[in-house]
């Protein structure tokens, strides 16, 4: 039992390690977001799971906690892309911007 | 063992941290801001199954909670700036 939770939380920080990467590679901002968001949610999950794991005693907090992150981080990106649509345009080279008339 | 997951958790708020210092634009800085809340927080429920306390997932809620209202409220402010909608 104990091996399998260092196993979900060594893959959880794997995640976290690759979200900072791409924070830091990535070109733009909203590719930013893409790989500083979704990943970082991943990792944290798998996180949770992992400690559920290896503290079964502790699983009611845990899983509230991984809830609430599983509601409260796609709603900040969403707003966070709002923002930097309204700001600064849509910054890709195809041309095609779905969301022109919908401002 | 779980020194070393530690470890890594701290070297991924490093590299975080990195961009929120010298992230061209404020929204850059705010999704930096973002993922490090993210972070702590597993480093908190990292940290409790460590001592085997529950009192370290109340820091990791509130952690959470204001690290969620902080981006809202910065990305709210960075439109309102604008002056052109605020509806």
């Amino acid at each position: 039992m104990s091996n399998i939770g260092f196993i979900f939380i060594f893959l959880g920080i794997l995640f976290l390690i690759l979200s900072s990467i791409g924070l830091l590679r990535m070109p733009d901002t909203l590719t930013r977001m893409h790989a500083g968001t979704k990943a970082s949610t991943l990792g944290s999950l798998l996180v949770i799971v992992g400690a559920i794991f290896l503290e079964p005693t502790l699983w009611f907090k845990l899983s509230l906690l991984g809830f609430f992150l599983l509601i409260t981080n796609p709603l900040s990106s969403s707003i966070l892309a709002r923002s930097t649509y309204i700001k600064f345009g849509f910054l890709n080279k195809s041309g095609i911007d779905d969301l022109k008339d919908d401002k | 063992m779980i020194n070393f997951l530690i470890f890594l958790t701290l070297i991924a708020i490093g590299l975080s941290f990195i961009r929120f210092l010298k992230g061209p634009h404020l929204t850059d800085r705010i999704v930096a801001f973002d993922a490090m809340g993210v972070m702590a927080v597993s480093l908190l429920v990292i940290l409790s199954v460590t001592i085997k306390d529950s009192i370290y997932l109340d820091v990791a809620f509130v952690f959470s909670l204001i690290g969620f209202i902080g981006t809202i409220i910065f990305s709210r402010f960075n439109v309102v700036k604008e002056g052109d909608d605020n509806e």
